[in-house]
């Protein structure tokens, strides 16, 4: 069969862009390589521009085992719109730890190659050798500050946390092929249609794969690496990680269990439920104590992800679009925090909540970034995370699932208490230092778009719930 | 669609804040007056309108000015705006209210003036949203934005108490943690709603008029109508969740604790009976007794604890606790008159616990303390204050002539007029509550205002320049509807005519039902 490979030009062209970025860093004299974070970000937004013309492509490569539909480009662009903005931001806070400045970015774009991959991926080999390239080239981020001891902790930590669920992953995936027969994700449930019941072997193989995907959404009971990888991590390798790995596991996740396991229906979506709920309850009241605004992020970031998981438990091509709705909220939001956490770190050096004292009369735009940011995670209107709220929930509320609607707003509740606290200490308290805070231009630009887009979709939803159906439509063809 | 009054009027008080955003810091007084010029034109324009629906419309009743655009159309969401005999008492009451917040005194604002004045720009647009809005979504986005700013003005301008151990910090947070808790219930109640009706109606709208037209199951208005009524009730500080009131009105700065006495909590009163009781009439009916018992308890038992304040801000907090008693007899019996009585209620406590939270912060201000020991005599220093303060003081004790006495007056008629014993029981109960209203205003008044005159207070200077405002415009709303009740009565009716009607015609359906299924 004759691929068109020009379908696959956004992968190939950032490809390129990572090797490109190699070579010309491999030429260029050390002091004028922090042009390459710029070169990167400019790459990515053609790229991003050009994947515009990919929505209503939907079509199938390699005999299946690549996909390239709506959901795909949606997430595709997730992901672009991600490594831009952290790329743009990250220019100060990469330029402070001395070493390896172009390597830096030539790894997020392979990180961001390895998500692309895995949206598509509709084959259990594709999918693996996908994860791979984006977990590994994250393990190398994570442990980027050599000589900080918390980084490389953090990156050990990663890689032996990582590389064991991905082999759960893995044997999942083993038994699912040695019941079905296949790695094609559309034929495992032309086969277990077959099969008719559901046996033992593939219910644990179907668990096996909740729990590998649930390590990288940090779900409940699988988060126990996050806060600690979090903080130790160089924050703009943290954003990319809380976001980038988070959405890149949703989408494959989706796309394992909507296509390949419809028949378990029933079962999964109430296992979904449970965990949702636990992760919802436990991500907020969990964030309540923490003093480090990273590892209070990162307990809130694991809640976030139980309500992306509410939108799984629907089933349905409402909650496939509250997910891609959220999970792209989600991207600005969190990048927009950390954005603000990396400046900050970058200009004091500390990470302590108690130290972001009177920093609204420090920097005006970081605190009130901030607070916006923070805002929009709690779902308070007219911030877009209202919107992305509104949107899960009421795909699920007419399905029986009343209760969790009700778990989600309290507890979404409940964190505006941690959020407003982190907004107490910005604007009552008085600085104890006056000096201004040095912002980066790049990290401005970062800094405004994260805030005006997340203020402009909650007021006017339209456009991005737009795209989303159309992706979740393609999803459910 | 002619001239979109409706949005200028929204609209107003936002562009000046965001004209405020690009004042620079040190001239607090522009940021002001932008204040003052864009609530004044948000009010010139209510008073307005009020007048042309209450010539044309108010014979005919329905929505008046209404505006429609369409705006998030796959969750059928409409920017749509309107006004009734309903919102235009609570629309005149915020601006009224708004405008003379502006110009009230608190110690704390000189500090950081215009994050002040933008942030209560933006509250005083948000609480106008919620009245104006005909479509529950964007009635919702309203509801919810009022919560933020008043948080951070309460942490950075408030001020803790003397006679409690109660912080600023402690008494926002504890307000807003209320106020969201209520709200998640409110919204899980209002998707549930809005999804059943999409399986009614065919599509998803959230337009209240037609919501209303559905005629939804029994079960699911009793269970919707509960977590809705959490929501409202507690923003109204219904006994037992009330606490957080006088709380956060102690520890709010003067202008803030005007607008959330005044309007704010109106917003949970207008929502119990334009979404609640509109809607859902059969859930309202279960809920009604409950209502009832707690607002009894509202009335006679913040009424007690008012006795033993030593505080003025808490003096005030809780007479508002119990004055939203009466509102919540109104809505319980269910009839047109008590609905009239609890919506010109709450129309007449904003107007008078506006002038009081007015007058006490200039007290408070001015002396620097509003611990009623400390003061007395003050009538001799600030003869204009205490003036405010004893008009605010006669119209929480319901004096005829001064805007209170009529709706007051219809409450009860309204809870008698149900022929229901336990109502009627409950209302006599209720009335004790008026006799201890007035014991505790007029000692207030003695202790702070009358007897000796204090040399400590000789310096403090009486109310004079743009702080005059408040006193006079209060003063004269709170007389004007006083001796003219039927400009606010007449339009009440106008507004409650359509809820009343759909609330008797579910219930005599319902009974219709209930006959012919015992006849089987």
């Amino acid at each position: 069969m004759d691929a068109n490979y020009s379908l696959l030009s956004i992968e190939i062209a950032t490809t390129l862009l990572a090797i490109g970025v190699i070579v010309i860093g491999l030429l260029v004299p050390k002091e004028q390589k922090y042009g390459l974070g710029y070169l990167v970000t400019i790459g990515l937004t053609g790229i991003l521009l050009l994947s515009f013309s990919f929505y209503g492509v939907n079509t199938k490569l390699f005999d299946g085992m690549y996909i390239i539909d709506d959901f795909s480009t949606f997430f595709k662009q997730l992901f672009l719109i991600a490594a831009i903005l952290v790329s743009m931001a990250a220019t100060l806070y990469v330029k402070k730890i001395g070493t390896n400045y172009g390597e830096f970015f030539v790894m997020m774009v392979f990180a961001t190659v390895g998500m692309m991959l895995l949206s598509s991926s509709g084959d259990f080999i594709t999918l693996y050798l996908a994860l791979e390239t984006m977990t590994i080239s994250f393990y190398i981020l994570t442990g980027y500050k050599k000589n900080d001891s918390k980084s490389a902790e953090a990156g050990v930590k990663y890689l032996i946390l990582g590389a064991m669920s991905s082999a759960i992953l893995l044997y999942g995936l083993s038994l699912v092929y040695g019941m079905t027969g296949t790695t094609v994700i559309v034929e495992v449930a032309a086969k277990i249609k077959v099969l008719g019941s559901m046996s033992p072997a593939l219910l644990v193989g179907m668990i096996f794969l909740i729990a590998g995907f649930g390590f990288k959404i940090s779900a409940v009971p699988f988060q126990m690496w996050s806060p600690d990888v979090y903080e130790g991590a160089p924050t703009p390798v943290t954003a990319f990680l809380a976001v980038g790995s988070k959405a890149a596991a949703f989408a494959v996740l989706i796309r394992v269990f909507f296509v390949a396991f419809p028949a378990f229906q029933s079962q999964w979506r109430l296992l979904f439920a449970a965990l949702a709920a636990l992760t919802i309850i436990i991500g907020n009241l969990v964030a309540i104590p923490q003093t480090n605004i990273k590892r209070m992020l990162a307990y809130s970031s694991i809640a976030q992800a139980g309500y992306i998981m509410t939108g799984i438990v629907a089933a349905s091509v409402a909650g496939v679009k509250g997910v891609a709705f959220y999970a792209m909220l989600y991207v600005f939001a969190t990048i927009g925090a950390f954005t603000v956490v990396m400046n900050f770190s970058a200009n004091t050096g500390s990470d302590e909540i108690k130290d972001y004292a009177g920093l609204a009369q420090r920097s005006p735009l970081l605190a009130s970034v901030l607070t916006v940011c923070l805002l929009s995670m709690a779902g308070i209107p007219p911030l877009a995370g209202f919107a992305g709220k509104f949107y899960l929930f009421s795909a699920i509320v007419n399905q029986g699932y009343l209760w969790l609607v009700i778990i989600g707003l309290l507890m979404s509740m409940a964190s505006v208490y941690y959020y407003l606290s982190v907004a107490k200490v910005m604007y009552m308290a008085d600085p104890v230092d006056n000096t201004p805070l040095v912002v980066p231009a790049g990290a401005k630009a970062t800094l405004l778009v994260t805030m005006v887009i997340t203020v402009f979709l909650g007021i006017w939803p339209e456009p991005l719930s737009v795209l989303a159906n159309m992706a979740a439509a393609a999803l459910f063809k | 669609m002619g001239f979109p009054v409706l949005t200028v009027i929204l609209l107003a008080p936002i562009i000046g804040a965001l004209i405020s955003v690009f004042i620079p810091k040190e001239n607090s007084k522009v940021i002001k007056a932008v204040a003052g010029i864009t609530t004044f034109t948000s009010l010139a324009l209510t008073i307005v309108i009020y007048f042309i629906y209450y010539n044309q419309n108010l014979a005919t009743g329905g929505f008046a000015f209404t505006e429609d655009i369409p705006w998030v159309r796959d969750l059928g969401v409409v920017y749509s705006l309107g006004v009734d005999g309903f919102s235009l008492p609570m629309l005149l009451l915020t601006n009224i209210i708004g405008f003379t917040s502006v110009f009230s005194r608190s110690w704390s604002v000189e500090k950081r003036a215009k994050e002040f004045y933008i942030l209560l720009l933006i509250l005083i647009g948000g609480v106008m949203g919620t009245f104006v809005a005909r479509d529950l979504f964007i009635f919702f986005l309203f509801y919810e934005v009022v919560v933020i700013p008043i948080y951070i003005m309460v942490i950075i301008w408030g001020s803790g108490s003397k006679t409690k151990a109660v912080t600023k910090e402690y008494a926002g947070m504890k307000l807003t943690i209320y106020l969201l808790i209520g709200s998640a219930f409110l919204l899980a109640a209002m998707i549930w709603m809005y999804m059943q009706a999409a399986v009614y109606l065919g599509a998803p709208t959230f337009d209240i008029a037609t919501l209303a037209k559905v005629d939804f199951p029994a079960k699911f208005q009793i269970i919707a109508f509960g977590m809705m009524a959490f929501g409202f009730t507690t923003l109204l500080s219904m006994f037992p969740f009330h606490s957080w009131s006088p709380d956060g009105y102690a520890g709010a700065p003067t202008a803030v604790s005007m607008i959330h006495a005044g309007v704010l909590k109106k917003i949970g009163g207008y929502g119990l009976i334009r979404i609640g009781l509109f809607i859902l009439p059969l859930g309202a009916k279960a809920w009604a007794p409950v209502i009832a018992i707690l607002a009894v308890g509202n009335v006679v038992y913040a009424a007690l604890i008012c006795l033993a304040q030593k505080d003025m801000k808490y003096v005030v907090g809780y007479s508002s606790v119990s004055h939203m008693g009466f509102v919540l007899i109104g809505v319980a019996s269910l009839n047109i008159i008590g609905l009239n009585g609890a919506v010109a209620n709450m129309f007449a406590h904003g107007v008078m616990s506006a002038l009081f939270f007015s007058m006490v912060g200039y007290i408070y201000a001015a002396t620097k303390s509003r611990y009623i020991p400390d003061l007395g005599g003050l009538a001799h220093q600030m003869p204009v204050a205490s003036t405010g303060f004893v008009v605010a003081a006669m119209a929480s004790a319901g004096l005829p002539g001064l805007v209170s006495f009529v709706p007051e007056f219809t409450t009860f008629v309204g809870a008698f007029a149900t022929k229901q014993t336990n109502m009627q029981v409950l209302s006599i109960i209720a009335l004790t509550g008026v006799v201890l209203g007035a014991v505790y205003v007029l000692r207030m008044v003695a202790n702070v205002l009358f007897g000796p005159r204090k040399e400590e207070w000789d310096h403090v200077e009486d109310i004079k320049g743009s702080y005059l405002i408040p006193v006079v415009v209060l003063i004269v709303f709170i007389v004007t509807f006083g001796i003219f009740p039927s400009l606010l009565m007449d339009m009440v009716n106008s507004g409650m005519q359509p809820i009343a009607a759909k609330m008797v015609q579910a219930t005599t359906a319902a009974a219709a039902a209930a006959q012919i299924g015992g006849n089987i």
